[in-house]
């Protein structure tokens, strides 16, 4: 099975979130990029596995510069066979969807699997997007995968519950909790990474659809008001009166 | 602006539709909604705004493709300008795949009305609600998909036409072998009122005086990652920055420490209140109230105290 994997970097999860630019930039100063979780624990993993019994490859791909090249031996490190970076800065997901999918229409891969989200964006855009530009099936939010043959068998969470489907390859997968276990890359994965094929592609000419214009932090919470526990008619009488939320 | 809102199947009474038709509305322009499946009940949404609801009535179950197709067929009929979505996880398969097939961009958990003084732009949660973005659309067309419980539902009297549509929705390509609904209990991301509790409760088998608060309250209960992982409680309740991201009007946490990749799921709450043994507790910084003590005794005296004031309300 041939298997495109699409990772995206992230802030490490405990950065502190700060803007410069007057507002119109996130501050990258002393932050650490990771591979975002979704698609690492997840995504990433559960397609070596299905390597592993069923053979095959797998690539990964993502979008950005060559700053982002660590992100990039991190996923070669745990066991992807190779990748490929479209060299250009991920303006918006529309921007970062069409070039995966440039990417995977002239590679013809068997599955593209994508995390649920970032966790620095949240958009849950670029599996959908992908799918609708190859025009195939899209699960989404899958926590569980099991192939056989051409036939996918999925569990994804809906709205209220979970179902169990089936779909046929050629398809997409955005994958969720549950799929797989994070894998810690050992020494060797870690040298193999270092000689692992990367190709550098340049981006197709996109249109911008959308564009963040500037960000903005919550509000700083007023001090916590303290309660006696053993007073609980005081807080429900806060909760009704001062707070009005029950 | 002329809107088109996609309800899902049976959600024509749902708070998360009065929400997108609600928001649809304040846009000033005609308010269409689009649904497949059974109609019943669907004239309700003209209470909202709606004029009308086209309804695709010969099939009950559709894929993300399908739905598509149905709601880029309408946006075809209507002239709508913008279409939007509550962001659940329909939308999350359904509003990308509209963006490529319509040419129209996607503001995705959209947290506000759009700003249309100076071309089109939205505020949207980012950074797992840690800050907001302001996103700005190019395109004629906009797709916006509104965070449950962002605005409030407002009931401005009537019924909506509701007519029968074509939305040529082509073949399914997903099969659904098996549905598992848990019954009568509340989905997450649209419950106003959640109790949720982690590792300080010591054991899955003392969830029940948490259940029993959320009883009370009519809440939906969530937890804490490593309750999640060690299997006390099922995944879809793990909140926080890699769980489900949530802004309920209360959010009560017990035997929760409060580490930022919990607060990053949860911040958006309008009002937390933390239940905690340890003063120093990370979280009592992003509480409104607190309670420093034993969840054993303050949760059962809550629930308590919560039932003597609904009695008496
Ligand atoms: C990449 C990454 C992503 C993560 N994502 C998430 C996420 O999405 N969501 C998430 O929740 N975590 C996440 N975490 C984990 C997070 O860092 C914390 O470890 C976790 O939130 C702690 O869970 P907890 O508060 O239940 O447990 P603990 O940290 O063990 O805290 C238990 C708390 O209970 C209190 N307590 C103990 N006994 C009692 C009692 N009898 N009564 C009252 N209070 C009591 C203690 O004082 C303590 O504060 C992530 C971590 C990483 C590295």
């Amino acid at each position: 099975m041939n298997i495109l994997v699409c990772i995206s970097k992230s802030p490490d999860t405990t950065s502190k979130i700060a803007f410069t630019d007057g507002n119109t930039k996130f501050d990258e100063n002393g932050v650490q990029y990771i591979v975002n979780p979704y698609d690492e624990w997840y995504a990433l993993v559960r397609a070596l596995e299905l390597k592993e019994t069923i053979g095959g490859n797998v690539t990964i791909i993502t979008v950005g510069n060559a700053a982002d090249e660590s992100i990039i031996r991190k996923a070669l490190a745990i066991g992807a066979d190779n990748a490929v970076r479209i060299d250009a800065e991920p303006t918006d997901a529309f921007f970062v969807a069409t070039q995966i999918a440039d990417y995977a229409k002239k590679n013809n891969f068997d599955l593209v699997l994508t995390g649920k989200e970032t966790i620095n964006y949240n958009g849950s855009q670029v599996a959908g997007m992908v799918a609708e530009f190859l025009d195939v099936p899209f699960a989404s939010q899958a926590s569980k995968l099991d192939v056989n043959g051409t036939t996918l068998t999925l569990e994804q969470e809906i709205v209220g519950g979970l179902q169990i489907v089936e779909v046929s390859t050629p398809a997409v997968v955005s994958c969720a909790k549950g799929m797989a276990e994070q894998r810690i890359p050992n020494m060797r994965g870690i040298m193999a990474a270092r000689t692992k094929p990367l190709e550098v592609i340049a981006p197709s000419a996109v249109e911008v659809y959308t564009s963040f214009e500037s960000y903005s932090l919550p509000d700083a919470k007023k001090a916590c008001r303290m309660i006696d526990p053993s007073n609980m008619a005081e807080l429900v009488d806060l909760l009704h009166n001062e707070a009005k939320v029950i | 602006m002329k809107a088109l809102v996609y309800i899902n199947t049976n959600h024509f009474a749902a708070k998360a539709s009065f929400e997108a038709v609600t928001y649809a509305k304040k846009l000033g322009g005609e308010v269409t909604v689009v649904a497949y499946g059974n109609a019943a009940g669907a004239e309700a949404l003209g209470a909202y705004g709606a004029n009308k609801v086209l309804v695709e009535s010969s099939i009950n179950e559709a894929d993300n493709q399908q739905i598509t197709r149905l709601v880029a067929s309408a946006v075809e009929a209507t002239g709508a300008e913008v279409v939007i979505f509550s962001h659940d996880l329909v939308a999350k398969a359904v509003a990308p795949r509209l963006s490529v097939r319509l040419k129209a961009g996607l503001i995705s958990g959209a947290i506000a009305l759009p700003e249309t003084g100076n071309g089109f732009t939205c505020k949207v949660n980012v950074f797992s609600g840690k800050a907001f973005g302001n996103v700005a659309v190019k395109t004629a067309v906009k797709i916006i998909s509104l965070l449950p419980n962002s605005i409030q539902p407002e009931n401005v009297g009537g019924t909506a036409i509701v007519e029968t549509f074509n939305g040529n929705m082509g073949a399914v390509a997903i099969k659904v072998m098996d549905t598992k609904k848990p019954e009568g209990s509340i989905p997450l991301p649209e419950a106003d009122l959640v109790v949720s509790a982690g590792r300080g409760l010591k054991g899955p088998e003392n969830w029940g005086i948490v259940e029993d608060l959320a009883n009370v309250l009519g809440a939906a209960t969530a937890c804490s990652r490593p309750v999640a992982d060690i299997g006390w409680r099922p995944h879809h309740e793990h909140v926080g920055q890699t769980g489900v991201a949530i802004r309920p009007n209360l959010y009560i946490a017990a035997g929760i420490s409060g580490a930022i990749q919990h607060l990053a799921g949860v911040n958006g709450s309008k009002v937390i209140v933390v239940i905690n043994s340890d003063s120093e507790a990370p979280f009592f910084k992003a509480a409104d109230y607190g309670i420093v003590g034993d969840a054993f005794e303050v949760l059962p005296k809550l629930t308590e105290a919560l039932k003597n004031f609904k009695n008496a309300n």
